[in-house]
């Protein structure tokens, strides 16, 4: 009872901001999930084109990307400064795509595996020879479902 | 020391909350949620034989050409990409009925060619004035008759109006006449 009769003897009892910290660790952890941080270093300069007829691309799991560039900078010495493409986190052929999508297949759940895209990510000023060339691979792949990611233009 | 002997000062747990929001905030600022947005294309199945001859009623192609100085030529006169959405969607409806124009939507198809010297960038923009073209038709359509706006219909509505107003844009393989 002594316990009780202590506490009433205090002042009048303030909110508790011992959960406040908890709280916000919630909303920081959420932001951690949520956003992902590009898992792979960009060796092409991408700028891409804008465009008014957009689709969004729902899930970033079944998305696999493809950057077509000229490399940056740092790359330049070694692999020169016509569009290159880059898979992943290296430099690659066309010929390599085949194997890029169906390695990124592997990784998506069979059900999911006819609604992967593919995002292609290309410098506005590359030719399209490249990309056709991608492109064709895209079709030995069987992987017929392509993006090409833009920016959102203003309407017009 | 009398100090001493009271309990253990204890730890003041309301700054915790500023450390946290200062990370809070730092995740903020710094992760940009990357806006995947892009023009969605679906290509055509590989097949080693070559694709078999189709003879289409010339009056229902809407031949586009880019070459590599990224010039249009639509339906053989070089036209300025700012007027291709209209030209083609006058093409698709034919409104008044033009002998030389797609008997109905359902047959017009597009053909889009273009050389290995063309720009990304103009052929992300011929591509995305012609699916310009095609969403606004449909949402004409849609007004029409339904008097709703194109993305507020059931999915048998939206479904009914892209089937009597198709998208057919058909790639042929470029050609190589300039320099990449």
């Amino acid at each position: 009872m002594s316990m009780f009769a202590k506490k009433r003897g205090k002042a009048k009892p303030e909110v508790s901001t011992a959960s406040l910290p908890d709280i916000i660790f919630m909303l920081l952890f959420f932001f951690m999930v949520v956003t992902k941080l590009r898992d792979s270093e960009l060796k092409v300069n991408v700028n891409t084109p804008s465009a008014s007829e957009l689709t969004k691309l729902e899930k970033k799991s079944l998305v696999n990307y493809i950057f077509i560039g000229t490399p940056t900078k740092k790359y330049q010495a070694i692999y020169g400064t016509s569009p290159r493409i880059q898979l992943g986190d290296k430099f690659a052929e066309a010929e390599e795509i085949p194997k890029f999508v169906e390695e990124h297949r592997l990784t998506v759940s069979e059900k999911e595996r006819p609604a992967v895209i593919s995002s292609l990510k290309v410098d506005g000023k590359t030719t399209m020879g490249i990309i056709t060339d991608v492109k064709t691979q895209l079709r030995k792949a069987n992987q017929l479902k392509v993006n090409y990611s833009t920016k959102p233009s203003v309407m017009k | 020391m009398p100090r001493s002997l009271r309990q253990a000062p204890e730890i003041n747990a309301g700054s915790m909350a500023d450390i946290a929001f200062l990370l809070l905030i730092f995740f903020l600022v710094t992760t940009t949620i990357s806006e995947d947005k892009g023009v969605l294309v679906k290509l055509p199945p590989w097949s080693n034989e070559p694709p078999p001859e189709l003879r289409l009623n010339e009056r229902n192609v809407y031949s586009v050409l880019v070459n590599a100085q990224n010039q249009l030529l639509v339906r053989k006169t070089p036209m300025d990409i700012s007027r291709l959405r209209d030209d083609a969607k006058d093409f698709i409806m034919n409104p008044t009925g033009r002998p030389d124009m797609a008997e109905n939507p359902k047959k017009a198809i597009i053909s889009l060619k273009n050389d290995r010297g063309t720009e990304y960038k103009t052929y992300i923009e011929v591509y995305n004035e012609l699916k310009a073209a095609y969403n606004e038709l449909r949402e004409e359509e849609a007004r029409k008759r339904h008097n709703k706006s194109f993305e507020f219909l059931t999915k048998d509505q939206q479904r009914a109006i892209r089937s009597s107003i198709p998208l057919v844009i058909s790639e042929a393989e470029p050609t190589d006449l300039a320099n990449e």
